[in-house]
C-alpha cells in the first residue's frame, strides 16, 4: 500500500511564465483616447443594427457591443509593423486599427466606396494599408492564417508581430490547435486573443467545452496563457503590454482570454432566447467598458462631464457623416463584377 | 531447404533498385534482423534484413549493380546445417514466378518510416512504368530503358526549343523551385518530410542543403494548419509554396484553399494578395484504394480565383511551375506521382511556361484528343496504334485547367471535326464534361460526331489488381471512342 503513495505526482514543469500582468497606468490623454474609441464603436454598431433595420445592409450583421474594452486595449499596445486579424465580428477592429469608419459603413451597405469596393460586405473585410488582415467569414479560419502572418514577420525579420483575434466558439475547432503547436514549435511572434463573450451563437460556454478556463487551452502546446477582465479596458492593456513584450523577446505565442460580453444577439437575426433578458441587463449595469473607463476618468480628474459630452457629441458626428455618406455613396459599377478576380493577366 | 532472398519491392512504385553494398559475403552465418544489404530505391536507401538464419552460400548480384529489377534473386541462404552449396534453381526457374509475398527477406527503412503508398502502376500502356506485380516480373537484371525503347507517350516532349537534357518530371519540379528560389528571397517551401527527409517523393531533394531550414520547412502532420498557414503567410507579403504529401490530405485543408486563398483578393476589392503554391501529386497511384486515389482537378478548376495546373512531361512541369511561383494569384498545381520518374527533354535555359495555354503536342488532321496529366500518355500510345490504323489523331495537352485553353480545343476542332476527351477522372462535372459544353457552345457547327468523354470508371477505386486496371483509362477505350467518332 505504502508503495503507490511512493507514485508520487509527476513534477510540475519549470518553464518561464509571463509576469502576471498590472492594470495599465493610463495617462489621461489615454483614458481619453480610450474613451473616445470605444464609445465610437458604440456608436458605429448602434447605427448599423438601425440601419440593417432599414434594410441598407443586408446579410449577416454581427454587432461588437459590450465588447469595446478588448479591441481598444489591445489595439493601443501595437506598433505600426504589427499585423491584425479576426473573425466575422470585426467591424469594432477595423475601427480600432485607424480605419476611415465611412469606408466600413460604406462596405456595410455594399457600395463602391467601401473598404472592399463593396464585394466583401460586414465580414470580409481588409487594409493591408492599416495591417488589418480581415474579416474572415469561416469560423475559426483566421487562426492559422493569424499565424502564417506571425511566420511573415519572422521570416522577414521586420520585428513585427501578429494579433489573432476569435471566439469562444472558434477555440473549439482543431485548427486553432494545428495553429498554436506550430506557432510554439517555431515560436512565432503571434499573440492570440480570445474574446470569450459567453456564447458561441446561442451555446454557451459551459455547453460547448469540456475545459471551459479558455486560457489554459494552449497548455498541453506550451503557449501561456493568461485570462483578463475584457470588460476593463486598462486591465486589458495591462495584459496587453505583457503580451507584446514576451512575444518580442523571443518567447514564442502567447494567449489571453478575454472574459467579456455582447449585449445583441449573436447577428442581427437572433433572438438571444438562450439567456435571460435580466443576465444582459446585470451585465451592462455592473459591467459596461464604457462606464468603466468613465468613471476613472472622473476618478482621474481627466475630464469633467461637459467635457465627455463633447467627445460625445463629436462621436455622433462622425457616425452620422459615416452613415450619411454609406447611404447615399454609389453602389459598385456593373463592371466590377468581373474585377479582382485574379490579379496576374493569363493566356 | 535454402532461402532465396529476391529483390523486394520496397515502395509501391519500386521497379528495380541498386544494390549498393553487400554487408554479409558467402560463408557468413546470419541471424534473423541481421543486414545483408542495402539497397537503393528512387526515393530512398533501405536496409534489407534477413528473415530466417542461416548461411549465406551465394551473393547472385555483384555490389554497385543498379537496374536490379524487383524479384530478380540476390541471395541464397542455406538453412542451419544444409549444405552451403546446395544447386539452386535457376534465375527465372522454378524460383521465378514465386509470389515475393513470402520474402525471405523483409525491407526495413534507414530511420525514418517507409515513404508513403506510391505508385508503381503502369504497364505498357500507361507510359512505360511498367509496375507490375513483382511476381511476374521476370528476374532479368535488365539496364534502364533507354530513349528509344520506350513507348510512345515517352518520346515525345514539349518539344523545346534550344539545347535541352534529359531529365525526369521529379528533378524539373525541383530546378523550378530551387531556381526560383534562388531568384527570390521570398519563396519557400513548407510540408511533411519535404526537409531532412528530402522529400515523401523526393521532388524536394536538396533543397535543404542549398536553402537552409528558414526556407524548406518541416511541418507537423497538420494539413488543416499548415494550409492555412502558408496562407497567412501570402497574405502577409511571402511566397509560399505548400506541398501536400498527396492531395487527398488536402481535403482536410480544402477550406483554406477556396475559402481564404481563392477568394481574398476578389473579397477585399482587389487589395489584399495571395500568392501561394499549393503542389503535390495528385490523382491514381498504384494498388493504394479509394481514399488515396483521385483526381481532384476538377474540384479546383470549378473554383474562380485559382489557377490550376496539371502538367505531362517535364519540360512542361518545370516550366509551369516556375510560372505559377511568380504568379500573384494562388495556384493549384496537381503532379502525377506516375509521372515522377519519367525522363523527358527539358530546356537548359530557365523557361517560364505561359499559364493557360494548351499545348498540341502531337499534330494530326482526323481527329483531337484532349487531355492533361497522366491521360496525355495515354493519349499517345492510343494515337500511335490509331496511326497503324490510318487515323491521324491530334493530342492536346491541356496544361493549364483554370484558365481553360479553350481556343487552342476549338481551332484543333475546327480542323478535325471530331473531338474525344481523355481524362483519368470520374466522369461527372469532369474536365471532360466541360470541353463537351465548349465544344457544344461554340463549335457546334464544327462538330461531325458527339464529343465523346474516355473517363476513369465512376466508382471509388478499388483494390484488387483486376478491378483497378479495369476502372483506370484504357488506351483502347480511346481507340475505341475515336473509331467511334471517326465512324470507323
Amino acid at each position: 500500500m505504502a508503495k503507490s503513495a511512493a507514485a508520487a505526482s509527476p513534477p510540475s514543469p519549470v518553464r518561464e511564465r509571463p509576469a502576471e500582468p498590472k492594470r495599465y497606468s493610463a495617462s489621461n490623454d489615454d483614458l481619453l483616447a480610450f474613451y473616445r474609441e470605444m464609445l465610437l464603436i458604440r456608436r458605429f454598431e448602434e447605427r448599423a443594427g438601425q440601419m440593417y433595420g432599414m434594410g441598407l445592409i443586408g446579410g449577416f450583421c454581427h454587432l461588437y457591443i459590450g465588447q469595446e474594452a478588448v479591441v481598444t486595449g489591445v489595439q493601443s499596445a501595437l506598433a505600426k509593423t504589427d499585423s491584425v486579424i479576426t473573425g466575422y465580428r470585426d467591424h469594432g477592429h477595423m475601427i480600432a486599427a485607424g480605419i476611415d469608419p465611412r469606408a466600413v459603413m460604406a462596405e456595410l451597405t455594399g457600395r463602391a466606396a467601401g473598404i472592399s469596393k463593396g464585394k466583401g460586405g460586414s465580414m470580409h473585410m481588409f487594409s493591408v494599408e492599416h495591417g488589418f488582415y480581415g474579416g474572415h467569414g469561416i469560423v475559426a479560419a483566421q487562426v492559422p492564417l493569424g499565424t502564417g502572418l506571425g511566420f511573415a514577420h519572422k521570416y522577414k525579420g521586420d520585428g513585427g508581430l501578429a494579433v489573432t483575434y476569435f471566439g469562444d466558439g472558434a477555440a473549439n475547432q482543431g485548427q486553432v490547435y494545428e495553429s498554436f503547436n506550430m506557432a510554439e514549435l517555431w515560436k512565432l511572434p503571434v499573440i492570440y486573443v480570445i474574446e470569450n463573450n459567453q456564447y458561441a451563437m446561442g451555446t454557451s460556454v459551459n455547453r460547448s467545452s469540456s475545459e471551459d478556463q479558455l486560457y489554459r487551452r494552449g497548455e498541453s502546446f506550451r503557449v501561456p496563457g493568461i485570462q483578463v477582465d475584457g470588460m476593463d479596458v486598462l486591465a486589458v492593456r495591462g495584459a496587453a503590454d505583457v503580451a507584446v513584450e514576451w512575444v518580442r523577446a523571443g518567447k514564442g505565442p502567447i494567449l489571453l482570454e478575454m472574459k467579456t460580453y455582447r449585449y445583441r444577439g449573436h447577428s442581427m437575426s437572433d433572438p438571444a432566447k438562450y439567456r435571460s433578458r435580466e443576465e444582459v441587463a446585470a451585465m451592462r449595469e455592473r459591467s459596461d467598458p464604457i462606464e468603466h473607463c468613465k468613471k476613472d476618468i472622473l476618478a482621474a480628474g481627466a475630464a469633467d462631464e461637459a467635457k465627455l459630452k463633447t467627445i460625445e457629441q463629436e462621436v455622433r458626428a462622425v457616425v452620422a457623416d459615416a452613415a450619411d455618406f454609406a447611404e447615399s455613396a454609389p453602389e459598385p459599377a456593373a463592371d466590377e463584377l468581373f474585377t479582382d478576380v485574379l490579379v496576374g493577366t493569363y493566356a | 531447404m535454402p532461402t532465396e532472398i529476391k529483390l523486394p519491392a520496397m515502395s509501391p512504385t519500386m521497379e528495380e533498385g541498386t544494390l549498393a553494398k553487400w554487408l554479409v559475403k558467402e560463408g557468413d552465418t546470419v541471424k534473423p534482423g541481421d543486414v545483408l544489404a542495402e539497397i537503393e530505391t528512387d526515393k530512398a536507401t533501405m536496409e534489407l534484413e534477413a528473415d530466417e538464419g542461416g548461411v549465406v552460400a551465394k551473393l547472385h548480384v555483384a555490389e554497385g549493380s543498379d537496374g536490379v529489377k524487383v524479384g530478380t534473386l540476390i541471395a541464397t541462404i542455406a538453412g542451419e546445417g544444409e549444405e552451403a552449396s546446395s544447386p539452386l534453381p535457376p534465375a527465372g526457374g522454378a524460383g521465378g514466378g514465386q509470389s515475393a509475398k513470402t520474402p525471405a527477406a523483409a525491407p526495413v527503412t534507414e530511420s525514418p518510416p517507409p515513404a508513403p503508398p506510391a505508385s508503381g502502376r503502369g504497364g505498357a500502356d500507361r507510359g512505360g512504368e511498367d509496375a507490375d506485380t513483382p511476381s511476374t516480373t521476370a528476374p532479368t537484371t535488365a539496364a534502364k530503358p533507354k530513349a528509344g525503347d520506350a513507348p510512345a507517350s515517352l518520346q515525345v516532349s514539349a518539344a523545346p526549343a534550344g539545347p535541352t537534357h534529359r531529365q525526369t518530371v521529379r528533378e524539373a519540379l525541383r530546378d523550378a523551385m530551387a531556381e526560383e528560389m534562388r531568384a527570390d528571397p521570398t519563396v519557400f517551401v513548407m510540408g511533411e518530410e519535404v526537409a531532412e527527409y528530402q522529400g515523401a517523393y523526393k521532388v524536394t531533394q536538396g533543397l535543404l542543403d542549398e536553402f537552409g531550414p528558414a526556407r524548406v520547412v518541416d511541418t507537423p502532420i497538420t494539413e488543416y494548419g499548415f494550409a492555412g498557414l502558408g496562407t497567412g503567410a501570402a497574405m502577409g507579403g511571402l511566397k509560399p509554396i505548400v506541398e501536400f504529401m498527396t492531395f487527398n490530405f488536402a481535403m482536410q485543408a480544402i477550406d483554406h484553399i477556396i475559402n481564404s486563398a481563392a477568394k481574398t483578393n476578389y473579397m477585399s476589392g482587389g487589395q489584399m494578395r495571395c500568392p501561394i503554391v499549393f503542389r503535390g501529386p495528385n490523382g491514381s497511384a498504384s494498388r493504394v484504394a479509394a481514399q488515396h486515389s483521385q483526381n481532384y482537378v476538377p474540384w479546383y478548376a470549378s473554383v474562380p480565383g485559382l489557377i490550376v495546373i496539371s502538367p505531362y512531361d517535364a519540360a512542361s512541369a518545370k516550366g509551369l511551375l516556375k510560372s505559377a511561383i511568380r504568379s500573384p494569384d494562388p495556384v493549384v498545381f496537381l503532379e502525377n506521382e506516375l509521372l515522377y520518374g519519367h525522363s523527358f527533354d527539358v530546356p537548359d535555359a530557365e523557361v517560364a511556361l505561359e499559364i493557360g495555354r494548351a499545348a498540341v503536342v502531337r499534330p494530326g488532321r482526323d481527329v483531337t484528343v484532349v487531355s492533361y496529366s497522366i491521360g496525355v500518355g495515354v493519349a499517345f500510345d492510343a494515337a500511335a496504334k490509331l496511326a497503324e490504323e490510318g487515323i491521324d489523331a491530334e493530342v492536346i495537352d491541356l496544361r493549364t485547367l483554370r484558365p481553360l485553353d479553350r481556343a487552342t480545343v476549338l481551332a484543333s476542332l475546327k480542323k478535325t471535326n471530331r473531338v474525344v476527351v481523355v481524362e483519368e477522372a470520374w466522369p461527372a462535372c469532369s474536365i471532360a464534361s466541360e470541353i463537351s459544353a465548349i465544344c457544344m457552345e461554340d463549335g457546334f457547327d464544327d462538330l461531325d460526331a458527339p464529343v465523346t468523354r474516355v473517363n476513369s470508371a465512376d466508382v471509388p477505386l478499388p483494390y484488387a489488381a483486376n478491378l483497378e486496371k479495369l476502372a483506370f483509362v484504357k488506351v483502347e477505350d480511346v481507340v475505341g471512342a475515336v473509331k467511334k467518332v471517326c465512324y470507323r
